[in-house]
């Protein structure tokens, strides 16, 4: 008798399992993230990439103003490709980047920037990239668009292109 | 183009070979002969014979480069070295099934040969529950996965084999680790024999403990040849990442460990038979759905080659006939005995190998729940998770330290009834790891409580271990020393995830990196042609703290077929530690990305291990002396 309803336990159990690799099978199994709905910016306190001076998401971000939040790093790749858009953007007065340099070597941003040129108004240092995990990151390059009531309404994974620069003119329009 | 159809046709006739022994063994089943008819050992015997003929005419067609073979043209080219032509007929799907069958046949075919003495009836049972997962795995090649497949018009050259896979440790990573494999489905056919002919008894264990420990030497042996791989060529810096192909080969161990220490109960006194029965059916289980996982495409991971819904769900199904067929078998046939089952005293070598048992049981869930639950999740809520290193470190490490000081206490328990001994020469042996790890560890982490009881628990194994193997000269050698292999692999891979550092930078050429312990230094690179690839050399320079200097050349190679950037790190090796650098390109730049690590006592990680399969190995070549 209690073998039968083990029996009969296994046999449910194991058409379960077989119905979800079943339909597992048919999933396609390339990632693609999902956008983070409406989301409050993180606070955090980081050091300024300039003064080296601890500053809070507060003095960062004001109220009544866009931002964009760029996670970049001297040593990713497609960060230097994705940069002449970022300078394109830093012309629009109607937003501010902020460049938050994910696990570098200050010295090596610093000749980044300097070559490339400074697209941000501010950035922040993250040293441990539990900042950029904080905003909720993938990895380098992402980029964040930030409404005027601190939320995050955009995210893009990966270099920006051209197609990404027009939507986030035409939102902050 | 010749080899091709020699192939085909003799997979087609093993089919028939093996339908046909199927008849055959049914037939004398029921017969009244004592001995299995000669028939069925010539038929076990061509079975076999046209599975290594049509595995050698698809090597054949590797090594003449024949592209009008559909799997010669996916995974070869004419520029490639003979040595990876000839292991690309296994480093692909279709070829590593043929494999497969191969090495099901061949142990079928040794099992008949070696168990003469065993009850007849029990060894055609055997056979016939072999001969499903034989008939499966013919089908699942011929209809769904053809090594033989023929191209027309035939195509002048190859698209070249994925250049991760050219390396030698992983050439006969597949081989070896389908030995274990496989293995385990003779373990499954007969113990479910076994149970339909009620024969789950002390002889059984003794003649099937063989098998088992032959199945779990090589797959040892392989895990580690895949673990050597990852570390030497994939170039990510350690040895175990936790991916879900590496887990699904480490569940399979786990069962098949503690299927050992069954045994041992099981030869000696009888008892532990569903535990045995369970354990033996699990462990195939794992193994099949370890083929599921992989070649089905289910999982993302470097292993991935396939990525045919059809084929998965034939293995998907072919792995739950077995699963509901074993259960059958199982609950219909299976009785506890009752007379002298777990009846265990607290103190004795069972109950320490139960113990051992309900770890073991311990770690399989939680390796299987990290690497399936992320299936579950995707499929119930379609959200996708991928579970990593912190889940399985949190989760098993913790409990490695209960676990550690049992398998230092188990073995000196006596069967039936115990007593510990020498209590003050152990107390003693404690005191002097705690001692020993606090002044070790004392500054190398933050967490210093619990890392001096999870290393002195090592330490603890280590040193009783090592006193019965050197002075107490114990007469169950193989046993302490695969004991003290396991300790000295647990004691390896804790020192080398403490004191590991690692150090990244972007560099150029003829500058220095300066760091606290030393600095390195980019002297140049150097660029070569090879038949296959072309690579760029870099020599590099480093000094340590006491200005001894060592040379490191990490190596980009770009392969031509087909065009792969690869990066092979440069690895100096002593037996303290190894040094380890890779460097990347990075784009439209004068940079190049370096990682350089010290990683202390990873030698002793393989060292270990091989130890670990040579106690298995001498417990298979020991004599009966220990009776």
């Amino acid at each position: 008798m209690n073998n039968k309803f083990i029996l009969i336990f296994f046999l449910i159990f194991l058409s379960f399992c077989f119905i979800i690799f079943y339909k597992g099978l048919n999933n396609s199994n390339t990632y693609i993230p999902k956008i983070s709905e409406e989301k409050n910016i993180p606070l955090f306190k980081a050091k300024d990439f300039n003064s080296n001076i601890d500053i809070t998401s507060d003095k960062v971000f004001e109220k009544n103003s866009y931002y964009i939040v760029n996670i970049w790093a001297s040593w990713c790749v497609p960060c230097r490709k994705e940069h002449p858009l970022l300078m394109e953007l830093s012309k629009t007065q109607s937003v501010k980047l902020i460049g938050l340099n994910y696990r570098d070597k200050l010295k090596n941003a610093k000749k980044f920037i300097n070559e490339l040129g400074n697209p941000y108004s501010q950035i922040l240092i993250d040293n441990d990239g539990m900042l950029a995990v904080e905003f909720g990151a993938y990895g380098v390059p992402e980029t964040f668009l930030i409404d005027k009531n601190k939320k995050i309404i955009e995210k893009f994974v990966g270099p920006i292109n051209q197609e990404i620069v027009e939507k986030i003119k035409l939102i902050i329009k | 183009m010749f080899a091709n159809q020699i192939g085909y046709y003799s997979l087609i006739l093993g089919l028939l070979i093996s339908v046909l022994l199927c008849g055959v063994s049914i037939k004398d089943f029921n017969s009244n002969s004592k001995q299995i008819s000669q028939n069925i050992l010539s038929l076990s015997f061509l079975q076999l014979f046209f599975v290594i003929i049509s595995f050698l005419s698809l090597i054949l067609s590797f090594i003449n480069s024949d592209f009008s073979n559909e799997t010669v043209f996916n995974n070869s080219h004419t520029t490639k070295p003979l040595f990876y032509k000839i292991s690309g007929t296994w480093g692909n799907h279709e070829g590593s099934l043929l494999l497969w069958l191969l090495v099901l046949t061949l142990f079928i075919f040794v099992f008949l040969i070696k168990s003469k003495e065993q009850p007849k009836k029990y060894r055609i049972l055997t056979l016939l529950f072999q001969e499903v997962i034989i008939i499966g795995f013919f089908l699942f090649v011929l209809v769904t996965s053809n090594p033989f497949n023929y191209l027309f018009p035939i195509p002048t050259e190859g698209l070249g084999l994925n250049p991760i896979l050219q390396d030698p440790a992983l050439a006969i990573h597949p081989p070896i680790l389908y030995l274990g494999y496989v293995g385990t489905s003779i373990i499954f056919s007969s113990s479910l024999a076994a149970v339909t002919q009620n024969y789950v008894s002390k002889e059984w264990g003794q003649h099937i403990k063989k098998w088992v420990l032959v199945s779990w030497v090589f797959l040892t042996i392989g895990i580690m040849l895949g673990s050597i791989w990852a570390y030497y060529e994939l170039g990510w810096g350690g040895f175990w990442f936790w991916d879900p192909v590496e887990n699904v080969s480490l569940m399979p161990w786990l069962t098949l460990t503690a299927l050992i220490h069954c045994i041992l109960v099981l030869e000696r006194r009888g008892t532990l038979t569903s535990w045995v029965v369970i354990l033996s059916i699990t462990t195939f289980t794992l193994s099949m759905c370890g083929t599921f996982l992989v070649r089905s495409g289910i999982l993302n991971s470097v292993h991935t080659f396939a990525n045919d819904p059809a084929r998965g769900i034939f293995i998907l199904i072919f792995l739950f006939i077995l699963i509901i067929l074993s259960l059958g078998v199982f609950f219909l046939f299976h009785k506890e005995n009752n007379k002298n089952s777990n009846n265990f005293f607290w103190l004795s070598r069972e109950t320490s190998i139960l113990v051992n048992n309900w770890f073991m049981m311990f770690f399989l869930s939680v390796i299987l729940i990290g690497t399936v639950y992320p299936i579950f999740l995707d499929v119930i809520s379609a959200e996708k998770i991928s579970v990593g290193p912190p889940f399985y470190q949190k989760l098993i490490v913790p409990f490695l330290i209960p676990f550690l000081l049992f398998m230092s206490l188990g073995p000196r328990l006596k069967w039936i009834k115990s007593k510990i001994e020498n209590k003050n020469s152990l107390i003693i042996t404690f005191i002097i790891s705690v001692i020993l790890t606090f002044f070790i560890i004392k500054n190398l982490t933050s967490d210093l409580l619990f890392y001096t009881l999870l290393v002195s628990a090592a330490f603890f194994l280590f040193f009783t271990t090592l006193k019965e193997l050197f002075i107490k000269k114990s007469n169950n050698i193989s046993q302490s020393v695969a004991h003290f292999g396991f300790s000295l692999l647990i004691l390896s891979i804790l020192f080398n995830s403490i004191l590991s550092s690692e150090i990244i930078t972007n560099i150029k050429i003829g500058e220095k990196y300066i760091f606290s312990k030393g600095e390195i230094f980019f002297k140049k690179i150097e660029k070569s042609e090879e038949s296959n690839f072309n690579s760029i050399i870099a020599y590099f320079e480093i000094k340590n703290e006491n200005g001894k200097i060592i040379e490191l050349n990490p190596e980009i190679r770009v392969y031509n077929q087909p065009e792969v950037i690869t990066s092979e790190a440069d690895i100096k090796t002593t037996l303290l530690e190894d040094k380890f650098l890779v460097m990347n390109l990075v784009k439209g730049n004068e940079y190049f990305n370096i990682r350089y690590q010290v990683k202390p006592f990873m030698i002793w990680i393989w060292i270990s291990v091989l130890l670990l399969s040579l106690g298995g190995l001498m417990s298979l070549f020991k004599k009966k002396y220990e009776q």
